[in-house]
C-alpha cells in the first residue's frame, strides 16, 4: 500500500524533513518554550494564526490581487471557526471555495483514513446555498457556510450511517440526529462521516470494519524530526500513531484542517481521549446539556455527543448552537440554556483548582507529570488556590463502566437483527435463527464480546451480584465528585492520557478491553458522574507528538469550564502542526520556510 | 529529564517509579509491568485495578451450559476460544468490584435522577413516514416486513453449529 508523501518533483520516493534525526537533537522548540520554566507572554492562539494569514509568501508571478486573495483564502483553513466566519462575512471567501478547499484536503489526506463516507455532493450544494444567503446579506448565523464533520455513529439523513460496522453498511438513514439537524439548520457544511472504532467501543479508533484512523501528527515536521526510522522502507509504514479513540476520525479530521469542527461521541473518554493525541480540543458536555436524539447508542446513561475544535472559544460556539432541550429525547434537561461568549479569566483569587491524587496513576508518564504539574504552577501563580482533592474511588471506576457498559450494550446492540434496517443474513430457517445468523455476521469480535459479557452481567443469577453493585458503586464515585465540588474546589485538573500516542503496531498487541481498560482511566469517572469535561492540548511530547490536559468542571457549568481552559489555552500556546499536504494547499504562505522535502 | 513528582500538589508524593521515556517504546509496555511492580509504600491508595495480566484466579469456569444459555440469550456466538477466554477475563476483571463495600448505598441509575423526566404531551406531531423507513429493509411486500417462520426455537446445542458443540 502506498503511502505516498511525494515530494514535489513527484518522484513517487518517500522523503522526510530529517533537521534532527540524530537522538539528543534540538528538541521542539515549543515543548522547550513550556517546559523551561519561563514566564511565557500571552500572545494569544487567535494572534498566531492571525500572523501565519497575513505573512508574506512568494507567490507565483501572479497579480498581487489574486495572490492576496488566493493567501487569504489559502491559509483560511487553519484559522479558527470564529475568523473564517468573519472571513465569510466580509466576503473574503466564499462558502463554495472553502467547502472546496476542504474537500480536495480531504482528498490528500485520504491516507489517514479519517472519513467514511465525504458527502461531496450535497456538501456543495449545501456551500452554494450558503453563498446565495451571504450575498443576500442574510446569514444564517456564525456557523453558516462552515464545513463540519460528524463522526460515523449520528444519523444523518440520506446519508450513509455505519458505526464502521458491517451490521450497518449500506444504511442510510431516514432522519438527522437533533444534533445534525441543528447543524444544518444554521447553515453548517456537513462534509461527511468520520471513522471510528465499530460502534464506538474502543479507545483507538482501530477496530471498526473500514480501517484504523491514523494520527496526522505521525505526518508532521514535529514527529518526523524526533523519529528515527529502522530502515528507510520501512518509514511511513510502519511509524504512525493511532488517534486514540473512538471519535479518532472526527479528531483527525479537525487536525488535519480538513473541518473547522467535528462531532464526536464521549461515553468513557472517547472525545477527548483522541482530541488528546491529536492535538485538539475536546469538549465532554454535561450529560443532559445536549440531545442525544439520532446518536446510536452505546450506553444510554452516560454517553454524550462531543465536540472536537482547534480552541475552546470554538468549542463554546458549537456548544451555543446545540445545547438546549430537545423533546425527542427526555434525557436532556428542560432548563434554558443560554449561549454565551467566553469572559477572560481575570480574578484568580475566586478560582479553586483541585488536584485529584488518585489521577496520578501508575503509568502515567513522566512528561506528562511534569506538564500537570506545572499547569498548576501557572494557576497557582496566577492567584488561584490549588489544593490537593481525593477522589477515593476512582480505581474502580474502570470496573464500575466496564459492567455498566457491556450491561447496557448487550441492550442497545439487541436492536440489531437484520428484519428492518441494516445487514440481514440468507438464512431462512427460522426468526431465530436469522437474527443469530445477521448478529454473527455484522458484529466484530469487540462487539460480540461484550454483548455476552453484559447479558452474562445481567443473568438472573448475576444481576445483583455485579449489575446492581456497579450501580452502587457508580453512586459511590458519583458522590466523591459531589464531596469535592461541595468543600469549594470549582474546576479539577488531570490528566487526560497515560501517555502520548502509541504506534499502531504496538497498540494492536493487546485486545481492545484491555487496552480500553488502560486508557480510559483518567476519563471515565467523568461519564459516570456526568460531569462536564475538556481536553485542551497542552505541549508536544518527546516524541514531537500532542499531549493534553483534562479538566473537568460542575454539572452544567460550561461556562466556568470553558472559561478556565480557555485562559489555559492562551497560557499553553499549543504548535500548530506542520503537515506537508496543508503547506501544499495553503500555498503562498509558508514557502519562505525552506523545507527538505520540497526539493 | 526534569524533576518528575508534582510534588507540592501531591502529598502521596511516593508515586510510582517513573519509567524512562524512549521513543519508539510504546508506553503501554511500561504499562504492563506497572500492575505487577510491587509499591509498598502507597500500595493501598494507588494500585490500579489490573487490566488482565494479575486478576484473582477466577473461582470457577464458567460452564458449558452457561455459555450456551448466553449463546440463545444474546443471540451472537462465541465464535472461538478466545471469545469464551474473553469472558472469562470480563469476569476475572468485573469481580474486583466486590472489593467495595457498598452497605446501605443505592443503585444509581441515572445521574439525572433528581429531575423529573420530561413526558410530552400525548400530540401527534410526526409520522406518515412508512415508506422511508421500509426503504432500509430487505424484505418486504407491501408495508409489512418479512420475517422467517416465528415461534421456532434454535436449535439444541448437539445440533447447532456453534463452537461450543465440541466441548461438552
Amino acid at each position: 500500500m502506498g503511502v505516498g508523501i511525494k515530494t514535489r518533483s513527484g518522484s513517487g520516493r518517500v522523503a522526510t524533513a530529517r533537521l534532527s534525526a540524530q537522538p539528543g537533537g534540538p528538541r521542539s522548540q515549543w515543548a522547550a518554550a513550556f517546559l523551561a520554566a519561563l514566564p511565557i507572554v500571552p500572545r494569544g492562539v487567535a494572534a498566531r494564526w492571525r500572523r501565519a494569514a497575513a505573512a508574506p509568501g512568494e507567490g507565483e508571478g501572479r497579480s498581487a490581487g489574486v495572490r492576496r486573495r488566493r493567501r487569504a483564502g489559502g491559509a483560511m483553513l487553519r484559522t479558527s471557526l470564529r475568523q473564517v466566519s468573519a472571513a465569510l462575512k466580509d466576503g473574503r471567501v466564499t462558502p463554495t471555495e472553502l467547502c472546496q478547499r476542504c474537500l480536495a484536503l480531504i482528498k490528500t489526506t485520504k491516507f489517514l483514513n479519517a472519513y467514511i463516507t465525504v458527502a461531496e455532493e450535497t456538501a456543495l450544494k449545501q456551500a452554494e446555498e450558503s453563498e446565495k444567503r451571504y450575498k443576500r446579506g442574510q446569514p444564517l448565523g456564525i456557523l453558516d457556510g462552515i464545513p463540519i464533520a460528524v463522526k460515523d455513529n449520528f444519523n444523518t439523513a440520506g446519508i450513509e450511517t455505519t458505526c464502521a460496522s458491517n451490521m450497518l453498511k449500506g444504511y442510510i438513514s431516514p432522519y438527522n440526529a437533533t444534533v445534525v439537524q441543528k447543524l444544518l439548520d444554521q447553515g453548517a457544511v456537513l462534509l461527511g462521516k468520520t471513522n471510528l472504532d465499530e460502534f464506538a467501543m474502543g479507545s483507538g479508533s482501530t477496530d471498526g470494519v473500514f480501517g484504523p484512523v491514523r494520527n496526522p501528527w505521525s505526518y508532521s515536521k514535529q514527529y518526523k524530526d524526533k523519529s528515527v526510522p529502522k530502515s528507510h522502507s520501512e518509514d511511513e509504514e510502519s511509524n504512525w500513531v493511532i488517534t486514540g479513540g473512538s471519535s479518532g476520525g472526527s479528531a483527525a479530521a479537525v487536525s488535519s484542517f480538513t473541518c473547522f469542527a467535528a462531532l464526536g461521541s464521549d461515553t468513557g473518554g472517547s472525545t477527548r481521549n483522541p482530541a488528546a493525541h491529536c492535538g485538539v480540543v475536546g469538549l465532554k458536555p454535561t450529560y443532559g446539556l445536549i440531545s442525544r436524539h439520532g446518536l446510536i447508542p452505546l450506553v444510554n446513561s452516560m454517553d454524550v455527543p462531543g465536540i472536537l475544535t482547534r480552541c475552546v472559544d470554538d468549542a463554546a460556539v458549537l456548544l451555543g448552537s446545540l445545547a438546549g432541550h430537545d423533546p425527542k429525547d427526555s434525557t436532556t434537561i428542560q432548563d434554558d440554556f443560554k449561549p454565551f461568549e467566553i469572559p477572560n479569566l481575570t480574578d484568580f483569587s475566586k478560582l479553586s483548582i483541585g488536584i485529584p491524587k488518585e489521577y496520578h496513576a501508575p503509568g502515567l508518564s513522566s512528561e506528562i507529570l511534569a506538564l500537570w504539574s506545572k499547569a498548576a504552577d501557572l494557576f497557582k501563580n496566577a492567584g488561584a488556590k490549588v489544593v490537593e482533592v481525593s477522589l477515593p474511588h476512582t480505581r474502580y471506576s474502570i470496573v464500575c463502566y466496564h459492567v455498566l457498559c457491556t450491561a447496557e450494550v448487550a441492550s442497545n446492540m439487541a436492536r440489531f437483527d437484520g428484519l428492518e434496517y441494516g445487514h440481514r443474513s440468507d438464512m431462512k430457517d427460522s426468526t431465530e435463527s436469522m437474527y443469530a445468523a445477521t448478529r454473527r455476521e455484522g458484529f466484530n469480535d469487540v462487539v460480540r464480546g461484550r454483548i455476552l459479557s453484559g447479558n452474562y452481567f445481567l443473568l438472573k443469577q448475576n444481576y445483583e451480584k455485579y449489575f446492581v453493585k456497579a450501580q452502587k458503586v457508580r453512586r459511590l464515585i458519583a458522590n466523591d465528585f459531589v464531596k469535592v465540588f461541595r468543600s469549594g474546589v470549582d474546576i479539577l485538573l488531570t490528566p487526560t492520557t497515560l501517555s502520548d500516542a502509541a504506534l499502531y503496531t504496538e497498540f494492536i498487541q493487546e485486545d481492545n478491553r484491555t487496552r480500553s481498560a488502560q486508557d480510559d482511566i483518567l476519563t471515565q469517572a467523568a461519564n459516570m458522574a456526568g460531569l462536564p469535561a475538556i481536553n485542551v492540548p497542552t505541549a508536544l511530547s518527546e516524541r514531537g507528538l500532542p499531549v493534553g490536559l483534562q479538566f473537568i468542571g460542575r454539572s452544567f457549568q460550561e461556562k466556568q469550564l470553558l472559561t478556565v481552559a480557555k485562559w489555559f489555552e492562551k497560557q499553553v500556546q499549543f504548535p500548530v502542526i506542520q503537515l506537508e499536504e496543508v503547506k501544499r494547499h495553503d500555498s503562498g504562505v509558508f514557502q519562505h520556510k525552506k523545507s527538505a522535502s520540497f526539493s | 529529564m526534569r524533576a518528575v513528582l508534582l510534588g507540592p500538589w501531591l502529598r502521596a508524593g511516593t508515586g510510582p517509579r517513573p519509567h524512562p521515556a524512549t521513543p519508539h517504546r510504546a508506553p503501554h509496555r511500561a504499562l504492563r509491568a506497572a500492575p505487577t511492580a510491587p509499591n509498598t509504600a502507597c500500595d493501598s491508595q494507588q494500585r490500579l485495578p489490573a487490566a488482565g495480566r494479575d486478576l484473582p484466579a477466577l473461582k470457577q469456569k464458567v460452564s458449558v451450559e452457561v455459555l450456551d444459555h448466553l449463546e440463545q440469550l444474546a443471540l451472537v456466538d462465541f465464535r472461538d476460544s478466545e471469545g469464551v477466554e474473553r469472558l472469562q477475563k470480563a469476569i476475572q476483571f468485573a469481580d474486583q468490584l466486590h472489593e467495595v463495600n457498598t452497605d446501605g448505598v443505592e443503585p444509581m441509575d441515572s445521574v439525572l435522577e433528581d429531575r423529573c423526566l420530561y413526558l410530552r404531551e400525548d400530540d401527534v406531531t410526526e409520522g406518515n413516514c412508512t415508506k422511508e423507513l421500509l426503504e432500509n429493509a430487505r424484505e418486504k411486500v407491501e408495508e409489512y416486513f418479512v420475517a422467517p417462520p416465528g415461534n421456532i426455537p434454535l436449535p439444541k446445542l448437539e445440533e447447532r453449529e456453534t463452537f461450543l458443540q465440541g466441548s461438552k
